[in-house]
């Protein structure tokens, strides 16, 4: 039995027969999780400085270098990077006073008050276990974690959920497009204009109160509200629409919580894009005391003034560690980002690579390389590689640079 | 799915017997139960007159009798199939035989499994376990019904 790291549900159950560096054979894999152990063979980086390919120690000297001398480093990604190598990346970031932000998710809004304790969470295993209302709220599970209904939210059986998902849960999506989960939950789904989830909220808390929701279909607000109120366990999993809407104002979305916890106990887990998305916010949260932008430029600060987003001119060099910020950011940032001196350390070829002045190639965790990961709902897993390889990991790499700078 | 009625409607509907039934209705459910071929219906392939219903009963039922169907009617779509393993979890079969592994949304590991994951799509094993197979049959839709791309589909 082996991990998956194709996405942050860290799936323990696959099974894979490798021939010649190549995956052959896979059971239980979803098909991303099987284009991820597809991807071993396909499109790897190679190092390279300045559109040239060197030797691997050569560029993470230059790259070394690069960043030495800037005045205002930025460090970007690390979501998949196993832990270690996010700990001593902060430790990176310390050394060279620069600000670390993963841009591809603004979960980290949500997971920092998690990891507060203000907002109640709990593992998928108890979600599986005992829940049996699961609100998908701007997250599209069946798409961006396939086995995320199947492994723990809406058809297994568990302990207190013998009767599967047709007696015994409850599917709810509240999105603005019928997904694929939508689809799935049927008269469950709940359409909301782009940037109406406040809105909704605020229905839904009405209807909660026993007011009458100031909606088109009140009868259905209503019913969504009785079904709330009578639930045993509750679980929210939210998704970047939720997390992007409402230009990162969630207090609305947290006022809605805490007033579901007041019936019963609603869990809220974030559906994180990259494998160890969460590793990162816990490490972060545990050096700073807040999720990502951080910066340690002048002491420790926080706050998304400090990100990719607010400062981005500011920066003189920038280091990305297994991320895409350049297909992820919105086109005139990625334009300014692509313009600054940049070093990637990665995996695979990908946009951000190709803007890179020095990029240098990594292992990939789960699959060549060990190490630890969290998945997103915090619970630690231990990974081990599968199949050998000569590239370094990410923990290897920021040793380096730590040397070097 | 096939109906019945589409069958019944590309029959002569005559009710001549010669296919030894005594109504065109009961040999179009001999026909969609695949214990009859389009064949045994002598004046639908001898009379010219007929010739275009039998062109629409054989365009009508070639899915059903091409091999890329189980013996269920099963077909999967391969490239529209996310393997997220639904199917897998949600079927009662599944459930029964292998508590340990699909019931509680792991893999199946007792080898009872009639659906699984492999290579990142849905497979189709052990059909014989299905409860859509033979002539007991049960129109259970577990698998259908959990897809969220429509990669399943009974003919």
């Amino acid at each position: 039995m082996a991990f998956c790291t194709g996405c942050s549900l860290l799936c323990d159950d696959i099974e894979a027969e490798f021939e010649g560096g190549k995956v052959k054979r896979t059971m239980n894999l979803c098909r991303k999780g099987r284009a991820h152990y597809d991807s071993l063979s396909i499109d790897r980086l190679t190092p390279a400085v300045g559109g040239s390919e060197v030797r691997g120690e050569e560029a993470v000297t230059a790259a070394g270098e690069l960043l030495a001398g800037a005045e205002c480093p930025l460090l970007l990604g690390f979501g998949r990077s196993t832990l270690e190598a996010q700990k001593l990346g902060i430790e990176l970031a310390k050394k060279l006073g620069s600000v670390i932000d993963d841009p591809t998710s603004r979960q980290g809004l949500i997971m920092e008050r998690i990891l507060k304790g203000e907002v109640p969470t709990c593992t998928f295993d108890d979600v599986r276990n005992y829940a049996d209302v699961s609100i998908y709220w701007g997250d599209d599970p069946s798409s961006s974690h396939p086995r995320h209904l199947s492994r723990f939210s809406y058809f297994p059986r568990g302990e207190k959920r013998q009767r599967g998902y047709e007696e015994d849960r409850e599917a709810i999506v509240i999105d603005v497009r019928r997904s694929p989960t939508a689809t799935i939950a049927a008269d469950g789904f709940f359409q909301v204009s782009p940037g109406g989830d406040a809105a909704f909220a605020e229905a839904l808390l009405a209807a909660l109160g026993g007011k009458i929701p100031k909606v088109e279909d009140k009868k259905r607000m209503l019913n969504l509200a009785t079904k709330l109120r009578k639930a045993k366990f509750g679980a929210i999993f939210t998704g970047p629409g939720l997390a992007d809407a409402q230009d990162g104002d969630l207090g609305w979305f947290f006022s809605l919580v805490a007033r579901l916890n007041e019936f019963t106990r609603f869990s809220v887990i974030p559906s994180l894009p990259d494998y160890n998305t969460r590793g990162l916010h816990q490490s972060l949260f545990d050096v700073a005391g807040a999720v990502s932008p951080v910066s340690f430029e002048d002491g420790i600060a926080s706050g998304p003034k400090f990100g990719v987003t607010g400062l981005l001119e500011s920066f003189d060099a920038v280091l990305v560690v297994g991320s895409d910020p350049v297909a992820n950011l919105p086109a005139p940032l990625a334009r300014k980002l692509a313009r600054i001196p940049m070093v990637a350390v990665g995996t695979h070829r990908n946009l951000t690579t190709d803007a890179a002045s020095v990029t240098v190639p990594t292992a990939m965790a789960g699959l060549e390389a060990g190490g630890s990961a969290l998945r997103s709902d915090g619970v630690r897993v231990d990974l081990e590689a599968q199949v050998k390889s000569d590239r370094p990991t990410d923990l290897q790499i920021v040793e380096m640079l730590m040397e070097v700078v | 799915m096939i109906s019945i009625m589409d069958v019944y409607q590309l029959l002569p509907k005559t009710n001549c017997k010669k296919c030894g039934f005594p109504t065109c209705m009961a040999f179009a459910v001999e026909l969609l139960g695949k214990r009859k071929a389009i064949e045994d219906c002598p004046p639908l392939v001898e009379e010219p007159k007929y010739e275009k219903k039998l062109a629409g009963l054989r365009e009508l039922m070639a899915p059903l009798l091409s091999t890329e169907a189980t013996e269920t009617g099963m077909v999967i779509h391969p490239e529209r199939c996310y393997g997220c393993g639904n199917c897998v979890v949600a079927c009662p079969v599944n459930v029964a035989s292998d508590p340990k592994g699909t019931a509680i949304g792991r893999g199946p590991v007792s080898g009872k499994a009639i659906l699984m994951v492999e290579d990142g799509v849905v497979k189709c094993v052990n059909v014989d376990q299905c409860r859509r197979f033979g002539p007991e049959k049960v129109l259970c839709n577990a698998c259908i019904v959990t897809c969220p791309s429509k990669a399943i589909e009974f003919i």
